[in-house]
């Protein structure tokens, strides 16, 4: 490679200019804010919380939910590319990964938040019980953690070395490129077990995705409420957790691309494959819904009744419509009228998506809990500033994490860009000949 | 993209798979099997709690069932104050719940609602550290020194019938001063989940639980399965299978197979 376009690369991390840190600054005052929201509801109860003995769980669950959601970006992007081996992922694969660690990182803390005694956490590892939805998640998430690690840090190794070598940072970090990049010479033998290892975890890393948001839906799925009741859960759960992820993927593409000028990296042509990518999930999901909620109404149960009601016509039908049409609707008809050829409209559908997602996972943890099991009315369920705080505490300290990431690590995998022959990219095509073959 | 082989044809051959390399891996496959085999079972003997878990204090010989006479019920909710008093229940709680139910002929009944403390209870299914668990005289209870307030229990029950400690409790001295267990819950920190005992602890002594011996109506009969008789506070005692019988005895929402310990005889009959 061009040493100048390699030195592009690097130069997020050798440099920090001061608009970093006027930008985290406000994400750090706001993660702030969270944790001390947290400080009061550890001290007084989850009292502080909206939430009651009917409505017993709310935004901490939806917002675990839907981050471990996102973090099913890297696995899409990343493995499932590469095993199929589709050589345009290159430029990619690290920004999509990266943000699967991380939202498995904020996305994983809420269901601990939402304990009563999180000094007890470890009773989960003393006296766990495999026979509960809990465990399985548990060991999902925790193997998926591990396994996304291992799966961003085995392509990392090069770049390290290549910092280490290019003597980036000051003492401290030097440090630490010298010990992760582990004695990388980057012989012929060190490639290929690498590239072997990368394979392995690729492969490894689907099925496990895979696991987590369907182990997420089945806590829900194995009760016997209405609304959760479902059999497509895993499926409906695991294709809104891939489309969320692609939606964040394209944002932190496009922020990206603009603040580091990677543009001769991060091309139209990632833009397009994504966002059709994006176009055919929104699909499946919109079929997963109709299929759901159609399937409810059509019986017409007492319970789905009063359920269904309450989500289209009753106090959630602004954010049941905003979801339908917003989140789920309106990205098809974006995508469709750009043919996905324009990269602002592709991020206005992102943004769609990604607030129908939240939308989608509040009205799956919310209403069904609401929906009365005994003979009472209605209970309803409006979040305090404790909890609001919490949210907007995580979402600030995805972005923070994410962007100190950006400063200590290259965003594109420089390794590998440097092997692709730019003449074997022809602009436009959605699927890579080399697949084909 | 064909990978470039690097392999030359010594080490190839070094990878064919004959007898001596079979036995190895064989032998190697065995010791990881037994292995594997001797950890889950150590992990297995260290997470399901043994069968002589410290906590299940009941007689099998017992199995505790409670009948509530919907006819007798006039919605007075003695039950809900006897209770709450004798159990320091929080404020904000109601162990027993006396809902208002209309009826299709457009009248209404009242509905108490304890715990049912299911034989095929959802909450104990779900618990993730078996803080919720099931006595041998069959009551559900609640070990709140373990519970880690997950709330998994209340999101799985279909009858309300768990509670939340949302804050800490306030307990009068005497509650504050009295030994901890988990069939006489008091006292209890914030944070934890609570629940219907069943009067596991007055049933032991051969006493009615609080809700059964205060109803004025002699509503509410408790009793032991094994012994086919239920009694209620106005000692009044029935043949509980005879009854449930000729009277057309039922349960809430029987249909999701929950199986309750508590049999209700209908408002009209």
């Amino acid at each position: 490679m061009d040493p100048k376009d390699m030195e592009r690369l690097v130069a997020p991390v050798r440099r920090t200019t001061w608009r970093f840190y006027a930008f985290i600054a406000p994400l750090i005052g706001v993660v702030g804010l969270g944790a001390y929201a947290y400080y009061v509801q550890l001290t007084t109860g989850l009292g502080v919380t909206g939430m009651g003995n009917y409505v017993s769980w709310g935004l901490y669950i939806s917002n675990f939910v839907f981050f471990i959601g996102v973090s099913h970006a890297g696995t899409l992007i990343s493995a499932i590319l590469r095993v199929s081996g589709a050589e345009w992922r290159k430029p990619i694969t690290r920004m999509a990964e990266s943000i699967t660690v991380i939202a498995i990182c904020v996305g994983a803390l809420f269901p601990i938040i939402d304990l009563g005694h999180p000094d007890r956490l470890l009773n989960i590892v003393f006296y766990g019980r495999i026979q509960s939805a809990v465990l399985w998640d548990f060991i999902s998430i925790a193997t998926y953690l591990t396994g996304s690690l291992l799966y961003l840090y085995l392509p990392l190794i090069p770049d390290l070395a290549a910092m280490r070598e290019g003597k980036v940072g000051g003492r401290l970090r030097r440090k630490l490129y010298a010990f992760l990049s582990m004695h990388w010479r980057d012989s012929p033998g060190q490639r290929r077990r690498l590239k072997r290892g990368i394979a392995i975890m690729a492969i490894i890393i689907i099925p496990i995705a895979v696991s987590v948001h369907t182990v997420v839906s089945w806590i829900f799925g194995m009760t016997l409420r209405v609304g959760w009741h479902s059999t497509i859960f895993g499926p409906y759960f695991v294709v809104g957790a891939i489309l969320s992820g692609i939606a964040t993927i394209i944002l932190a593409m496009a922020v990206f691309r603009k603040v580091y000028h990677l543009e001769r990296w991060i091309k139209p042509l990632h833009f397009r494959n994504l966002g059709l990518m994006m176009l055919a999930l929104d699909l499946i999901l919109i079929y997963f819904t109709l299929s759901e909620y159609l399937t409810a109404a059509y019986g017409s149960e007492s319970s789905d009744n009063a359920w269904l009601q309450a989500l289209a016509g009753g106090p959630y039908m602004y954010l049941f419509w905003g979801m339908v049409v917003g989140g789920f609707l309106a990205p098809v008809f974006i995508l469709a009228l750009t043919r996905v050829k324009s990269v602002a409209w592709l991020v206005v559908a992102a943004v769609c998506v990604n607030v129908g997602m939240w939308f989608e996972r509040l009205l799956i943890v919310v209403p069904a809990m609401a929906t009365p099991q005994m003979p009472v009315s209605w209970a309803s369920y409006s979040p305090t500033w404790v909890e609001w705080s919490i949210t907007a505490g995580a979402i600030a300290g995805f972005i923070l994490l994410y962007a100190v990431f950006s400063k200590l690590f290259p965003l594109v995998s420089i390794w590998e860009v440097s092997e692709e022959t730019p003449a074997a990219e022809p602009a436009r095509q959605v699927v890579p000949d080399e697949v084909i073959q | 993209m064909p990978e470039e082989d690097t392999e030359d044809s010594g080490e190839a051959k070094a990878r064919r798979m004959d007898r001596r390399r079979f036995l190895k891996m064989a032998g190697v496959g065995a010791g990881a099997v037994a292995i594997l085999a001797l950890g889950s079972k150590f992990l297995a003997d260290k997470i399901v709690p043994a069968a002589e878990d410290p906590r299940l204090r009941g007689s099998a010989a017992d199995s505790w069932v409670m009948m509530i006479d919907l006819a007798k019920c006039d919605g007075c909710g003695a039950c809900t104050q006897a209770c709450n008093q004798a159990h320091y229940v929080p404020s904000g709680q109601q162990w027993i719940q006396v809902y208002q139910v209309q009826d299709d002929a457009g009248g209404s009944y009242y509905l108490p609602r304890p715990c049912f403390n299911c034989r095929n209870a959802p909450c104990v299914k779900v618990c993730p550290v078996g803080a919720t668990y099931v006595d041998p005289d069959g009551t559900v209870l609640v070990d709140q020194t373990r519970c880690i307030g997950c709330r998994y229990c209340m999101a799985a029950c279909p009858y309300n019938a768990r509670f939340f400690n949302w804050t800490t409790p306030s307990y009068p001295a005497e509650a504050l001063a009295h030994p901890y267990s988990p069939e006489e819950p008091w006292p209890t920190t914030k944070g934890v989940v609570m629940k219907c005992m069943f009067c596991a602890h007055e049933a032991r002594k051969g006493r009615l639980p609080e809700c059964s011996a205060q109803c004025p109506m002699g509503a509410i009969y408790f009793g032991n399965e094994n012994e086919d008789a239920v009694t209620n506070g106005l000692g009044e005692t029935l043949p509980f299978r005879k009854t449930l019988q000729s009277q057309g005895g039922f349960r809430w929402k029987e249909e999701l197979g929950t199986d309750p310990r508590v049999y209700y005889l209908p408002a009209r009959r």
